[in-house]
């Protein structure tokens, strides 16, 4: 390879997709960015914003591992483009912790079961089951209920029963058990 | 000491960092400037190139670079056999971008770099490659017929290899036998499916000339080796890191893949950090698989069901290329009869070349097939005999005085002889029995079939090898400032959790809490020799390595401190992060040991101050450090196991079959299992339970589908289904723990463990169920609906 390789090359920054100006409020903060029209929400959180907690497992809309909470509702980052998101309220797994840096009782109950190995469906099934815990609904705390609370979310790793046991473990530590 | 960890269910270090989500993943990690890859890839499964025009692709807006075989250079190879054997006769690998002919759909042909992944896909799109199909065979059976079209022209018939293995005198028992039972099981392809898909991404400092990968893989070590070896820098150049990984199963163990030269090559070349984040259809696509296999195995048997001797004869799938030799079909051949005494087998296989994505393993890594197949044939001889399902097993099972049994003549994937360490094979049997409610079943299944319900219990019995060599190494230091721990070992974690499991193996030895034991994996930079995980053999191998480590470390830990207490080196006991004698006030941190035992010091902080007060460690006449003696507390050991260690285990099922929608209700489920001492149960029961997972995916959901065309039909999914926690029935698991002979801490390894018998312990089940219905047959996994009407039609 010529030394001067690199330098023959002009490499541009950015692409030149067209953009438009989106403005949402993340975890408790509002911004607004130029972003390609055709971005995906999941990239803009992971790579426009650098909220990498957010996964993605499939970009079609099966795995559930890209899941975050949108004006309340969890929601499939991967199927929707940032620009869709403007002027909408996100909550991604970075809101989960407590102010004071310590765990949430979600995931307090994730660790005391050993509900997750790789950790790489995890934020999308905590923010998943916390839709579900903050929508005010009643809970199916049974197995079978629990059970059909996670189906929107493939895990590869646990075998799901730590998982469920997760779930009633946190409803039992906030009290909605 | 404080309590004993070894065997405690600690919770996991690793957990609150993922939990937040502050993993770094490869996708995560912040590479200012870095360009996107993309591949173009064969959309035929057998083709002739023509040519390929990267023009239009090249002049898109924010592509830097279009890479074909044709302006790769060195790269432009065929690819490392990795595990060569006799047996394969000019064993085929392919090429990181196709020259000539593409062998597989998905298979890589371009490689476009530009400014984002979503540019770089667009201008894939863009480059137009001149294809002339040629004929397919994707059938295995067709595939070795004469005159069937040939994936490779080089190999007649398709045959990639082609091994026999003997042990006994089998020919001799073949004559003896008063009963033979023959049968034909195939197992079907799967993937492993994790999570995350591969990822790569590479960055290239011209001025030290040093390359740094971040790579999901199972195997850095081995990647450096085979990115230095192919890019002819000395291995102190090139670092691999395998950060965060989002599941492996197999699938990430092997190297390299195209992208894991291609992506480096790049950032070489243009200056700037590369990636490649596999998307879930290439990995569907262009990830290795495993699975199809189709078994003909023969029992030969005295009327009483004592089985005297096996013959198998199985047909392996290897995809379009064996880049991993035939580990998968070698490990299938090695365990085909599973936890039985058979001293006579007579086991040969064909691994054949299908035009499909190449075949390297998959969690389980051939032991469903032969569970499946030994199983099988087990049940049908009980059915032919007459004998309980059960009973005909606890007949022929090794019993606990025979440990350790070895096959003569079966050589395992290691190459060392299949010795079967230790079990209570027998006692597992009777719990499995007693946990399934045998007893109660009968009376249970004919109350069900009055009100109409086809209930049926399964059984199978398996054996998995683990923990192969050839070994691992461990490094334990007390760090001086904090003294916490760190440990390096060479291999690398997907989620299995060796950062808990290794810091417990530690914490006894040095007393400190399991917390304060900081385990750092996977970095070529931080410890380098090593080999991989695989095999179930992270807690074997490097799991006694490390135990060795800090067994050796506690040793100079004790001395150091007894000098520092003016005690009797046997008088000091370390816990809770200090050495101390018992009974007096004579204590001091591990960090002031670790400190004291550095002669060059300033008093720098307290730990600095407290080891003055002691003076040196090593106080006496001569230079502070004594010829042959080093600073800190320190070690490095490694472990070489003598052969693979034996876990194995029994399902048990009770399964209803709706005879409507022929739907499989598993009502309950059993697994009796024992891999030695184990370390942390919450840890093993998980990785038992994730197999498990697995294994229902494989028998009854998971397949790979490709046309007659070898066009992948499933390739997402939405097609190919891995179940969610409304498709995995809960599981009830009960431990036995004999330790191994074979390693200090008495362990076997679990990774594999749960995946291997569902199959067979479901079709068992399923046949069980429809007994009454004329008897259909369950011989192939995964078992649909569909199967079970067209056997329901045709009993
Ligand atoms: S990544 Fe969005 S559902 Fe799979
Ligand atoms: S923990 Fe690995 S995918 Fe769920």
């Amino acid at each position: 390879m010529s030394r001067h390789e690199h330098l023959e090359r002009s490499i541009p920054s950015t692409s030149s997709d067209p953009t438009a100006e989106v403005t949402v409020t993340i975890n408790g903060v509002t911004l607004t960015r130029q972003v390609s029209t055709r971005m995906l929400l999941s990239d803009f959180i992971r790579h426009g914003l650098r909220l990498t907690g957010t996964h993605v497992g499939c970009e079609h809309g099966v795995c559930g591992a890209c899941t975050i909470m949108i004006d309340g509702r969890a929601a499939r980052s991967c199927l929707t483009f940032a620009v869709q998101a403007d002027g909408a309220e996100i909550r991604t797994i970075e809101s989960e912790e407590k102010d004071d840096g310590t765990l949430s009782a979600l995931q307090q109950a994730f660790q005391e079961c050993h509900g997750l190995q790789c950790g790489y469906c995890t934020p999308g099934m905590i923010m998943n089951i916390r839709s579900h815990f903050d929508s005010g609904e009643e809970l199916d705390l049974s197995d079978d209920g629990i059970r059909e609370l996670i189906s929107g979310n493939l895990c590869r790793c646990t075998g799901y029963a730590n998982i469920v046991k997760a779930v009633r473990r946190a409803a039992e530590l906030t009290g909605r058990a | 000491m404080s309590t004993r960890k070894f065997g405690a269910p600690i919770k996991r270090n690793i957990d609150p960092r993922l939990l937040t989500g502050r993993g770094a993943f490869t996708d995560d990690i912040n590479l200012p400037g870095v360009l996107h890859a993309a591949f173009v890839r064969s959309p035929f499964a057998r083709a002739r190139i023509n040519g390929i025009d990267t023009s239009i692709a090249e002049q898109a807006e924010g592509v830097v670079a279009v890479y074909t075989c044709d302006n790769i250079g060195h790269l432009d190879i065929e690819l490392p056999l990795l595990i060569p054997h006799p047996s394969m006769t000019k064993a085929r690998t392919q090429r990181p971008l196709a020259r000539g002919d593409v062998y597989y759909v998905g298979q890589t042909v371009a490689m476009v770099v530009a400014v984002d992944r979503y540019v770089a896909e667009d201008a894939a799109a863009l480059v137009d490659v001149d294809y002339d199909p040629l004929d397919v065979e994707l059938d295995l059976e067709q595939a070795i017929e004469d005159g069937a079209p040939l994936v490779h022209p080089t190999h007649p018939n398709n045959i990639a290899a082609d091994f026999t293995q003997v042990s006994g005198d089998p020919e001799a028992a073949f004559a003896e036998a008063e009963h033979v039972t023959r049968i034909r099981v195939q197992v079907d392809r799967s993937t492993a499916a994790a999570m995350e898909c591969r990822t790569v991404a590479a960055r290239y400092d011209a001025t030290r000339g040093e390359l740094t990968v971040w790579d999901g893989t199972q195997a850095p070590l081995g990647v450096r080796g085979g990115l230095a070896s192919i890019f002819g820098m000395d291995e102190d150049k090139v670092r691999v890191i395998a950060p965060d990984v989002g599941g492996g199963f197999g699938q990430k163990v092997m190297f390299p893949y195209p992208d894991e030269l291609l992506v480096p090559h790049a950032a070489i070349q243009l200056g700037r950090p590369v990636k490649y984040i596999e998307d879930r259809r290439e990995n569907f696509i262009g990830s290795n698989q495993e699975r199809t296999q189709i078994h003909e195995i023969e029992l030969f048997a005295k009327k009483t069901g004592e089985v005297i001797a096996l013959r198998d004869n199985f047909l392996h799938d290897t995809g379009a290329f064996i880049p991993y030799g035939i580990a998968v079909a070698q490990v299938a051949s090695t365990s085909i009869a599973g936890p039985y005494r058979i001293p006579n087998i007579h086991v040969r296989f064909r691994a054949v070349y299908t035009p499909t994505v190449p075949v390297t393993p998959y969690r389980g890594c051939g032991r469903p097939q032969a569970c499946f197949a030994i199983e099988r044939a087990m049940d049908q001889l009980a059915e032919e005999l007459g004998i309980d399902r059960f009973e005909i097993r606890r007949r022929n099972l090794i019993r606990d005085e025979d440990f350790p049994y070895t096959r003569e003549g079966l050589l395992f994937a290691d190459g060392l002889r299949v010795k079967l360490d230790s079990g209570q094979y027998l006692k597992a049997l009777d719990m499995a029995r007693d946990a399934i409610g045998w007893n109660e079943f009968a009376a249970m299944q004919s109350r069900a079939a009055d009100e109409g319900k086809s209930l049926g219990l399964g059984l199978a019995y398996y054996v998995e090898g683990t923990g192969l060599g050839p070994y691992e190494g461990g490094h334990v230091k007390i760090h001086p400032i904090t003294g916490k721990v760190y440990v390096n070992t060479g291999l690398t974690s997907q989620g299995q959790g060796h950062d808990t499991v290794f810091a417990q193996i530690v914490s006894d030895q040095l007393g400190v809490k399991v917390e304060d034991v900081i385990v750092v994996e996977g970095d070529t930079g931080t410890f380098e020799w090593g080999v991989a995980t695989f095999a179930s053999r992270a807690a074997v191998v490097s799991g006694n390595a490390i135990h060795k480590t800090a067994v050796k470390v506690r040793e100079q830990t004790i001395k150091a401190a007894a000098n520092m207490l003016e005690a009797d080196p046997l008088q000091v006991v370390l816990s809770d992060g200090y050495a101390e004698v018992p009974g007096t006030n004579r204590r001091v941190s591990l960090a002031a040991v670790a400190t004291a035992t550095n002669p060059l010091r300033y008093a720098f902080n307290s730990a600095a101050q407290a080891a003055t007060q002691f003076a040196s460690a090593s106080r006496h006449d001569g230079p502070p450090l004594i010829d042959g003696q080093h600073p800190g507390l320190e070690a490095t050991d490694y472990f070489s196991p003598e052969c693979a260690t034996w876990a194995y285990g029994v399902h048990a099922a009770i399964v209803e079959v709706d005879r409507e929608t022929c739907r499989v209700d598993v009502k309950k489920y059993i697994c009796i299992h024992d891999c030695g001492n184990m370390i942390n149960p919450v840890i093993v029961d998980g990785q038992v339970m994730g197999g498990f997972a697995q294994g229902i995916g494989g028998a009854l959901y998971e397949r790979i589908e490709y046309d007659t065309d070898g066009n992948p039909t499933n390739a997402n999914f939405v097609d190919f289904l891995i179940p969610y926690a409304t498709e995995v029935p809960a599981i009830e698991i009960s431990h036995l723990e004999t330790p191994s002979p074979l390693n200090p801490l008495g362990v076997k390894g679990v990774g594999e463990a749960g995946c291997i018998a569902v199959g067979a312990t479901l079709a068992s089940g399923i046949e069980d169920a429809l007994r009454p219905m004329g008897g259909a047959k369950f011989h192939k996994t995964p078992i649909t609906p569909s199967m079970i009407f067209e056997a329901m039609a045709k009993a």
